[in-house]
């Protein structure tokens, strides 16, 4: 049976019990451990006293503090709210031109603006608004839906293709594929169209050529695009006599566009940012794009 | 290894291999056109070829009667080459994903190499597959030495290993087609976890018969933990397993929870699942293995006592500190808060016990890097412990919930605490269960201790500082009034810890190859020049003085 002996090294007896040669000192548990024990048992026990710790049948102990997350995060924000409110109110009521004389008002713009366009904005219009293929560039002067601050609001409450009853509504028709042209003159016009805002391609082209190309131009897209091809904001139709393309503005992306159509998609933000955060968006925008070279 | 088996036991295992190749048959008809076809097709190959290997040996000769003088160490063997193979495919993954945070384009376009999927995959390889195979291994070896008993049949072990890690292979090739259950470290879908419940009971009850017939009157603390482990395991694996399928033929389930009762659920079980799996458990192995190499008795009896029921009672609390400032009613946070807090104590206790095992043999962990191996673990897991107990006090958990801290967390425990004393363990035991006098380098040891403490200790800091940073970026305002950073800007600055981790994590994999090669050349017995290694580890076995019957 069990048989004590002494450890020479620590001087404590062994409880006697051998485990295929593994043995047990009985030493005391020191008394550090006792002390946390207690100290930490103790440290519970008044936590549980002041604050909701213990189920009680379908209540629970309140605690003597009083203290609840929600109530406490309740009157957090409300403190939030209060302390931004001074701002906040005076850009809910200011007109887009008072805010923008106003140097104070507009480090509130920036600082909360970067912050609401990275996040919600940013996986399309890329961090620094200057979009990507099928997403446009933001810090352009060239706007589908206007640039004017009442525009670009506009654009942000309702979107683009969404599904706001009162969204922008607009699409490029699959000219190509659907057979809205005959086939053999959809080169032709992509030829045109590069030619617009290109002069060297529009010199690469013969003047007669370039004339039938413009016909067909302007019976098939000027209901759109306009006679003098810079787009109308009323449809959403870009302008194609500037510098800027949202789907690529070489040979192959004008043909795929003219072939297969277009029909973008922006949500629409009403329902997920409160108007000041997207009136704060609307002039972080047209901020972003005055201080764009 | 069949040879080992009588020939009742060969055609029980055949019966069992048919029933289950029938279970994968009717998968197979029951899920046509859904992933749990698939995985009928999986199981039924797995049963195959049980199947083949059976009828192959079916008429070898019965084993000796002289079998039942020694124990029964081939299901360890095999557990912990297992255990090395889904180490180092864990680890890989787990790099992996982590250069995929650096780099998102690393899944190749593919849907099965997205983060979400090969993230868990990355977690039930190490936890379940590495860290499981070792626990069964290290178990029965731990269990017939301090019982000096043999297992009770030569079918039982074999059933529960191979049954389990059948159940890993369903888990990560599930997540590989998209099924999960989304509940962290339960994401096996309902048939999976059915079968576990049947391997884990099981395992069990070889427990337990092994165990009544202990020579000892005293049950050794080892076993203590490894019992906790079986049963809480099968308790939690149970209860947040609860779930009904949408059919019998379809893969996909849904809980018995809704709501903030799921969550709790799931938190209950994820935080008993790091107590009792990934602590209990190799607590067992630590209170073996450290006290074997040291040869030293375990530095007190009565600390193991209060060590083992206080962990065991508090922990069982302390879930709910995963929900901090969620729906879950405040109440119940409190509790988990301090409970936590309590629990410290114990963790602490059984760490210390551990190290003031070493007394008397530190000179022993200064030129074995086994043993070193082994007390850097319970280093690990005293900083570990104190780290989960404070992150579990709310004001802190507010600066650390959802930030990469909670991952260096875990890694802290995961890699610093429950690796090493896996790898020390299995450096321990390899010899002795292939009767070797040693490793077949001791150097190659060495090499893996610093490549798996310098991949930790990397790891680990550079989690530590994304966490933080990111928590506070996550609170700054500007003077505004309004969050100053957005998540993006959090994500830019988290780049250069994330490729610090991502290399940290590599020396670790790097670590685990090494000891896979050192294990692999023990295994086969190649002799080195005899100027290298230092110290002996002779089989201590004592033979089994009565035989098992």
């Amino acid at each position: 049976m069990a048989v004590e002996e002494r450890d020479k090294h620590s001087g404590y007896m062994t409880t006697g019990h051998v485990w295929n040669g593994i043995k047990e000192l009985n030493t005391p548990v020191p008394r550090p451990v006792w002390l946390f024990l207690i100290g930490t048992a103790l440290f519970s026990f008044v936590y549980w006293l002041l604050m909701p710790a213990w189920p009680v049948g379908v209540t629970y102990t309140k605690g003597l503090l009083g203290i609840d997350q929600r109530t406490t995060v309740a009157e957090n924000l409300k403190a939030a709210a209060l302390a931004r409110s001074e701002w906040t109110q005076r850009i809910e009521s200011g007109s887009f031109k008072e805010i923008q004389a106003d140097p104070h008002l507009m480090t509130a713009v920036r600082q909360t603006g970067h912050r609401l366009f990275v996040d919600n904005c940013a996986v399309c219009h890329g961090t620094d608004a200057k979009g990507g293929k099928g997403y446009p560039n933001l810090t352009t002067t060239s706007w589908l839906w206007g640039g004017e601050p009442e525009q670009i609001a506009e654009t942000i409450r309702v979107g683009i293709n969404s599904a706001h009853p009162d969204t922008r509504v607009s699409q490029m028709p699959a000219v190509g594929r659907d057979q809205m042209m005959p086939g053999k003159d959809i080169p032709k016009v992509v030829r045109y169209v590069l030619g617009l805002s290109d002069p060297a391609a529009a010199k690469d082209m013969p003047a007669g050529e370039r004339e039938a190309a413009r016909t067909l131009f302007e019976a098939n897209c000027a209901a759109c695009h306009g006679e003098d091809a810079k787009g109308k904001i009323e449809m959403g139709a870009p302008d194609l006599t500037d510098r800027f393309w949202i789907y690529g503005g070489d040979q192959q992306s004008v043909l795929a566009t003219i072939w297969d159509g277009r029909q973008g998609h922006m949500p629409t933000w009403e329902a997920r940012l409160s108007p000041v955060e997207r009136k704060i968006l609307t002039l972080y925008l047209v901020d972003l794009r005055a201080k764009t070279p | 290894m069949l040879a080992q088996l009588t020939r009742d036991e060969r055609l029980n295992a055949l019966i069992i291999l048919f029933v289950v190749a029938a279970c994968g048959v009717a998968m197979m008809i029951a899920g046509q056109g859904d992933p749990l076809g698939l995985h009928g097709g999986v199981v039924l190959a797995a049963a195959v070829l049980g199947i083949f290997g059976v009828v192959a040996g079916y008429y070898a000769p019965e084993p000796s009667e002289a079998r039942f003088s020694q124990y029964y160490d081939d299901p360890s063997k095999i557990g912990i080459i297992l255990a090395m193979g889904w180490a180092v495919f864990g680890m890989f993954i787990g790099d992996w994903v982590a250069w995929l945070l650096v780099y998102p384009d690393l899944t190749f376009d593919a849907g099965w190499s997205s983060f979400g999927r090969i993230r868990p995959v990355h977690t039930t390889a190490v936890i379940f597959g590495f860290g499981g195979n070792a626990l069964i291994a290290t178990s029965f070896h731990v269990l017939q030495r301090t019982s000096g008993a043999r297992l009770p049949d030569q079918l039982l072990p074999w059933f529960v290993l191979f049954g389990y890690n059948l159940f890993c292979l369903l888990a990560v090739t599930g997540y590989m087609m998209g099924i999960t259950q989304s509940k962290e470290y339960a994401e096996p879908e309902w048939y999976a976890d059915l079968w576990l419940v049947v391997v884990w009971v099981a395992y069990f009850i070889l427990y337990l018969r092994t165990l009544v017939r202990r020579r000892e009157p005293h049950i050794y603390v080892a076993n203590w933990y490894y019992m906790a482990f079986i049963l809480v395991v099968a308790i939690l694996h149970i209860v947040n397993g609860l779930t009904l399928p949408i059919s019998l033929g379809s893969a996909k389930s849904y809980s018995a929870f809704s709501g903030v009762q799921d969550a709790m659920t799931q938190w209950w079980y994820g935080h008993n699942a790091v107590a009792f799996f990934l602590t209990a458990g190799f607590l067992g192995m630590m209170y073996y293995y450290l006290p074997k190499r040291a040869g030293r008795p375990i530095f007190s009896y009565r600390m193991s006592i209060i060590s083992f029921w206080g962990i065991v009672f508090f922990y069982m609390w302390a879930g709910s500190h995963h929900l901090h400032y969620t729906a879950l009613p405040h109440w119940v946070q409190t509790l988990g808060m301090t409970f936590s807090v309590m629990l410290l104590v114990p963790s602490w206790a059984s760490a210390g016990n551990a190290l003031l095992t070493l007394n008397g043999a530190w000179h022993k962990v200064r030129d074995d890097a086994t043993l070193r191996f082994m007390m850097v673990a319970a280093v690990f897991y005293g900083l570990s412990t104190f780290e989960g107990s404070f992150m579990a006090i709310r004001s802190v958990n507010s600066l650390s919930h959802y930030t990469d801290w909670t991952v260096g967390h875990v890694h802290a425990g995961a890699l610093g605490w429950v690796a090493l004393i896996t790898f020390g363990s299995i450096y321990a035991v390899v010899p002795w269960l292939w009767k070797r006098e040693r490793m077949y380098s001791a150097g190659l040891v060495e090499v893996h201790f610093w490549l798996a403490v310098a991949g930790t200790v990397i790891y680990v800091f550079a989690m530590w500082n994304s966490g933080i940073i990111q928590g506070l970026m996550w609170r700054t305002y500007n003077e505004s009034g309004t969050l100053a950073y957005s998540f993006i800007d959090s994500l830019v600055a988290m780049r250069p810890y994330y490729a610090a981790r991502a290399i940290g994590g590599l020396l670790f994999l790097i670590g685990a190859v090494v000891g896979c090669y050192n294990i692999w050349m023990t295994v086969r017995g190649v002799p080195r020049a005899a100027a290298e290694v230092p110290a002996a580890s002779a089989d201590p076995d004592d033979p089994i003085r009565q035989p098992a019957e």
